[in-house]
C-alpha cells in the first residue's frame, strides 16, 4: 500500500515484532479544535490489528477526544473542526464518500459508563444486527448467544434474556455492552475507560475479557489508569495536552521512557 | 472459549447462519433504500411549522374579519365610545364598557388569588414539611385540573346564592362571584409559579439570616421574597392573563349587561362573554355583530398576549440574576 | 462597651418568635383554605348530582324533562371529538417535539418557534373558537362537525403536547444515543428505535394530561355553534355533535333546579372521566419512572 511507504516510520519509532501484521489506523497530522480550543495537535499514529493499544494520559489530555475522533462519534459535540487524515484500513474516513454509518458499523465502541438500552438482555444484543437489518429470529438468537459468550457473561443471563438490563450490576452491564458491540462483529474495538465506573472485581473480569478478545479484534483502549494500561496492553501512547509524547512498546514505555515527561507521569510526578 | 467471525462452532446445535455479521449487513444494506433518513426531518420540520401556522391563523383570521368590521364602525368608536349596544338599530360599539366589566372581574380574581396564592406558596416553599407539601400539591394540581365549565356551574349555583345572604342587594348575575371564582381558578397558578421563584433563591441566602438569630418569618419576607419578587410578579401577571381570557365561568355566573362604572354586584359582560353570546345566538354570517366579536376577540388577544409576554420578560430578567 | 445588649434581644426574642409562629398557621390557613375550597365543590356537586345519577342518565338522549334526560349523545359526542384529537395532536405534538429536540439547529429560526409555541399556550381557548370558526367550519367548510370541533381542539393543546414531549424526549441520556450511533445506527433508527420507547411513559403521561385538558374544553366549542341540544348520534367525523362540557352547559344555563341537578350530574360523570385520565398517566409515570 503506497500510504504504508509514505508514513515516516522512523519518527515513531516502532519496534515491529511481527512482520505481517497491518495497520488498521493510520493518522496523518490529525488536528482538532473546539471552537477555538486546539484539542488535538498533529497526532501522527499507526495503530496495528489484533493488538491492544492503551492510550493513556492525564485528565484534558485529548485521549478520549482523540478516540472517538477514530469513529468520528467526536462530530456529536457542536463546533468541532478538523484537519489531517485518519485512514482506516487504508481509507480516508473524512472522505466525503464514506459514509459514518459503515465506520462505525466496522468500528465498535464501549464507553466509561456503561450504557445498555433500557430493553431486554436479548433486545440489546440483537440491537446491532437489527438495525443493520437482520430479523431472521434463528440468526439472531444464535448471534445473541455467540455474543454474550464472546463477552464472558453468557452463562450469567442466559436464563433471564427476556429481563430489562438494567436488573444487571455495573460490571455485568459493561459486559453486556461489550457483547452488544462484538454482536456485528466489529474489525475494531474502541473502549473509551471502559472500567473507570467499575469495582475491582468487575475491573479484573473486564480486563480478563479484553485480553480474551485481543485473539480476534484489534483493540484501541483508553485508560486513566496507568497499571492497567501496564497489564493488558502490547503499545501504549502517552498523550499531554493535546500531543503524543511518547508511543512505543508498554514494557518499554513504563521501564525506559525516552521522555522525560513520559517518566514524570508513569512515577506519578503529576496526573 | 473461541470466536471465529462467522462461523458458529458451539457444537451441539445446527445453525443458520452461514455468512459473517458483517457480510448479512453488507448484504442488506445493498438491498434497503434508506429513504426515510432524507424524507423524516421534512416531515418533522412541517409538523413543527404547524405551531407557527397556527399563529399566523389565529393573526390572520383575526385582523381579516375585525377589518370587515370596521367596514362598518369607526375605529374611533370602538376604542372610545362608552356605549356597547350592538342589538339596537344602529348598534353602538364602544368597547370600553366589556373593557370595564373584564377588568373588574379580573381584579377581584387577583384580590383572591394573589393572598391565598402568595401565602400558599410560602407555606409550601418556607414552612411546610414534606408530609405536607405532598397532600397539597396534588391539591392545587386537582383545582388547576377542574375544567372552567363546573367553575362556572359553582359560581351560579353555589357562591352566588352563598353571597347573595350576605350582600341582599346582589343579583343572580354579577361580577363579584365569577371574580372569587375566577381567583380560585388561578391560585395554583400563582401558587406553584411563586414557590418555583422561591425555592430557586439559593440556600445560603437563607442560612446567612438564619445564622444571625432571625426568625424564619423574618428571613422569608425581608431576604428570600425580595430575591424572588421577579418570579412572582411574573406569576401574577400571568395569572391576570388567564382571567381576562377566561370564558365560560363569566359567561354563566356574570351575566350579558355591557356598562361601565365599578358596580361590582349587577349584571356584566366581559369581552369573552360577549363572544360567547354572540357565537350562541343567530347572528348571520356578514353581519356587523358577527364581525365584531371579531374586533372583540382580537382586543382579547392583544390583551394576552402583552401579559404574557410581560411575564415571560420579567422572568427571564431574574434567570440572569443568579 | 458592647455594643449589643444580649439581654436585650432575649428579651424582644418572645414576640418576634409569636409573629413567626403566628404567620406560619396563617400561611397554613390560606394553603388549608385551597383544600376546603375543592371538598365543598366536591361535596356540593356530589350531593347535588347523585340522585340523578343512573343507568338510565347514562343512555338517555336530553329531553325537556328532567327525569327523563341523560348524556348518551354527548358522551358519545366527546368520544367521537377524541378520535379526532388524539391522533392529530399525538402526530403533530411528538413530531415537532421530535424535530425541536433532535433536528433542529440552534438558530433564530428554532428559536421562534420554541417561542411562538410558549406564547400559543397562553392564547385563551376563545380566541381557538374564532380561529376554528373561520377556518374548518366555514374556509374548509367543515360545517359545525366532529372534524371542525377535532381539529380547534388539537390546535388548542398541540402547544402544551409538544412542550411535555420536548421534555420527556429531553430526559432521554444522551448516552443511549450515542450507543446506537456507535453501532452504524442512522439518526432516525435512533430515534425510532432508543429515543422514542426510552420517552414513551413521559409522551403518555404529558398527552393524557393534555386531553384531559380538552375534554372539559368548553369556549371553543360554543364558539364554533357547536349544537347544546341534539337528539341524534354522529355516524361520522363529518357529523353534528354535542360533547360533554356542552350538554351541561345547556343544563347549567337553565334556571331549573331539577336542570342544576342533572347538570351536577354531568359534571360527576365528567370529572370521572378527568379523573381516571388522570390516574392511568400518574400510573404509567410511577411505573416507569427511574428505570434507567
Amino acid at each position: 500500500m503506497a500510504i504504508l511507504v509514505e508514513m515516516r516510520k522512523e519518527e515513531l519509532m516502532i519496534e515491529q515484532p511481527e512482520v505481517n501484521k497491518e495497520e488498521v489506523y493510520q493518522t496523518k497530522d490529525l488536528n482538532l479544535w473546539y471552537g477555538d480550543n486546539h484539542a488535538l495537535k498533529h497526532i501522527n499514529l499507526d495503530i496495528f490489528e489484533n493488538e491492544i493499544t492503551a492510550i493513556i494520559g492525564p485528565s484534558g489530555c485529548g485521549k478520549s477526544t482523540f478516540i472517538k475522533t477514530l469513529n468520528r462519534m467526536v462530530e456529536l459535540v457542536p463546533a468541532v473542526k478538523t484537519s489531517g487524515e485518519i485512514y482506516y484500513r487504508g481509507r480516508n474516513i473524512f472522505d466525503k464518500n464514506y459514509e459514518v454509518e459503515e465506520l462505525r458499523t466496522r468500528v465498535g465502541m464501549v464507553f466509561q459508563k456503561p450504557n445498555p438500552f433500557p430493553k431486554s438482555i436479548y433486545d440489546n444484543i440483537a440491537y446491532g444486527p437489527r438495525i443493520h437489518g437482520i430479523k431472521d429470529k434463528k440468526i439472531l438468537d444464535e448471534i445473541v448467544e455467540k455474543s454474550l459468550r464472546g463477552a464472558a457473561i453468557w452463562d450469567e443471563v442466559k436464563d433471564r434474556l427476556k429481563e430489562n438490563a438494567y436488573g444487571l450490576s455495573g460490571g455485568q452491564q459493561q459486559r453486556l455492552c461489550i457483547a452488544r458491540c462484538l454482536a456485528i462483529e466489529p474489525d475494531v474495538i474502541l473502549m473509551d475507560e471502559p472500567t473507570s465506573a467499575l469495582d475491582p472485581i468487575s475491573t479484573l473480569k473486564v480486563e480478563e475479557l479484553i485480553q480474551e478478545l485481543r485473539k480476534n479484534f484489534s483493540i484501541i483502549i483508553v485508560t486513566h489508569n496507568m497499571q492497567q494500561a501496564a497489564r493488558i496492553s502490547y503499545k501504549t501512547a502517552f498523550f499531554l495536552n493535546g500531543e503524543v509524547i511518547e508511543y512505543d512498546q508498554t514494557n518499554k514505555i513504563f521501564s525506559t521512557p525516552s521522555d522525560k515527561r513520559t517518566e514524570d507521569y508513569i512515577t506519578g510526578r503529576f496526573g | 472459549m473461541l470466536w471465529m467471525k462467522g462461523v458458529f462452532n458451539m457444537s451441539s446445535q445446527k445453525y443458520a447462519a452461514t455468512l459473517s455479521v458483517q457480510e448479512m449487513i453488507a448484504k442488506k444494506k445493498r438491498q434497503r433504500k434508506n429513504w426515510s433518513e432524507k424524507i423524516m426531518p421534512v416531515i418533522l420540520q412541517l409538523t413543527a411549522i404547524i405551531s407557527v401556522l397556527t399563529t399566523l391563523g389565529i393573526l390572520f383570521t383575526l385582523l381579516v374579519e375585525t377589518f370587515a368590521f370596521f367596514k362598518d364602525v369607526s375605529l374611533k368608536e370602538f376604542i372610545t365610545g362608552n356605549t356597547w349596544y350592538p342589538f339596537s338599530e344602529p348598534g353602538q360599539y364602544g368597547i370600553m364598557p366589556l373593557i370595564s366589566g373584564t377588568l373588574r372581574i379580573t381584579g377581584i380574581a387577583i384580590l383572591v388569588a394573589v393572598p391565598i396564592g402568595l401565602a400558599a406558596a410560602i407555606y409550601l416553599s418556607e414552612f411546610a414539611s414534606d408530609k405536607v407539601r405532598r397532600v397539597i400539591k396534588p391539591v392545587l394540581e386537582v383545582l388547576a385540573g377542574i375544567p372552567t365549565i363546573v367553575y362556572g356551574f359553582f359560581a351560579l349555583t353555589f357562591v352566588t346564592p352563598i353571597l347573595q345572604k350576605i350582600i341582599p342587594s346582589l343579583e343572580i348575575f354579577n361580577a363579584l362571584s365569577p371574580g372569587i371564582v375566577i381567583g380560585i381558578m388561578i391560585i395554583p397558578t400563582i401558587a406553584s409559579l411563586s414557590e418555583d421563584a422561591l425555592g430557586s433563591v439559593p440556600i445560603a441566602i437563607r442560612e446567612g439570616g438564619l445564622a444571625l438569630g432571625a426568625t424564619k418569618l423574618e428571613v422569608t419576607l425581608k431576604v428570600v421574597l425580595p430575591a424572588a419578587v421577579s418570579g412572582i410578579v411574573a406569576s401574577i401577571v400571568l395569572g391576570i392573563s388567564r382571567a381576562i381570557g377566561e370564558t365560560m365561568i363569566v359567561s354563566i355566573a356574570g351575566g350579558s349587561t355591557p356598562n361601565l362604572g365599578l358596580d361590582i354586584t349587577g349584571s356584566v359582560q366581559t369581552m369573552t362573554a360577549y363572544i360567547v353570546q354572540v357565537a350562541q345566538g343567530d347572528a348571520g354570517y356578514g353581519t356587523t355583530i358577527y364581525y365584531s366579536i371579531y374586533a372583540v376577540g382580537f382586543a382579547l388577544f392583544i390583551f394576552t398576549l402583552i401579559m404574557n409576554l410581560l411575564a415571560q420578560w420579567i422572568s427571564n430578567r431574574v434567570k440572569e440574576d443568579y | 462597651m458592647k455594643l449589643i445588649d444580649q439581654e436585650q434581644v432575649i428579651r424582644r426574642m418572645k414576640p418576634r418568635l409569636f409573629r413567626n409562629t403566628f404567620f406560619k398557621y396563617l400561611f397554613l390557613l390560606a394553603t388549608g383554605l385551597c383544600l376546603i375550597v375543592l371538598a365543598v365543590l366536591f361535596g356540593r356537586i356530589f350531593i347535588q348530582g347523585l340522585p340523578y345519577l343512573d343507568w338510565q342518565f347514562m343512555n338517555s338522549l336530553p329531553s325537556r324533562k328532567p327525569e327523563e334526560a341523560g348524556i348518551y349523545t354527548a358522551l358519545n359526542g366527546t368520544i367521537w371529538l377524541m378520535v379526532v384529537v388524539v391522533p392529530v395532536t399525538m402526530i403533530l405534538g411528538v413530531g415537532a417535539a421530535i424535530y425541536l429536540e433532535e433536528y433542529a439547529k440552534k438558530n433564530r429560526f428554532t428559536t421562534f418557534i420554541q417561542v411562538n409555541i410558549s406564547n400559543l399556550a397562553g392564547v385563551p381557548s376563545v380566541v381557538y373558537g374564532l380561529l376554528g370558526l373561520t377556518l374548518f367550519v366555514r374556509t374548509f367548510a367543515f360545517g359545525k362537525s366532529v372534524l371542525a370541533a377535532g381539529l380547534t381542539m388539537s390546535l388548542l393543546v398541540l402547544p402544551v403536547i409538544i412542550v411535555s414531549a420536548q421534555e420527556a424526549i429531553r430526559a432521554v441520556p444522551s448516552s443511549f444515543r450515542e450507543a446506537s450511533y456507535a453501532m452504524g445506527a442512522t439518526k432516525w433508527t435512533t430515534i425510532l428505535r432508543v429515543v422514542l420507547p426510552a420517552s414513551l411513559p413521559g409522551i403518555l403521561t404529558g398527552s393524557i394530561l393534555a386531553l384531559s385538558r380538552a375534554i372539559g374544553e368548553t369556549a371553543p366549542l360554543v364558539v364554533l355553534g357547536i349544537p347544546l341540544f341534539l337528539a341524534f348520534l354522529p355516524n361520522s367525523v363529518f357529523d353534528e355533535f354535542t360533547a360533554l362540557p356542552m350538554q351541561i352547559y345547556n343544563w347549567t344555563s337553565r334556571p331549573q333546579d331539577e336542570f342544576h341537578a342533572l347538570a351536577a350530574a354531568g359534571i360527576i360523570v365528567l370529572l370521572a372521566l378527568l379523573i381516571v385520565m388522570n390516574s392511568v398517566a400518574i400510573m404509567i409515570r410511577n411505573k416507569f419512572s427511574k428505570r434507567y
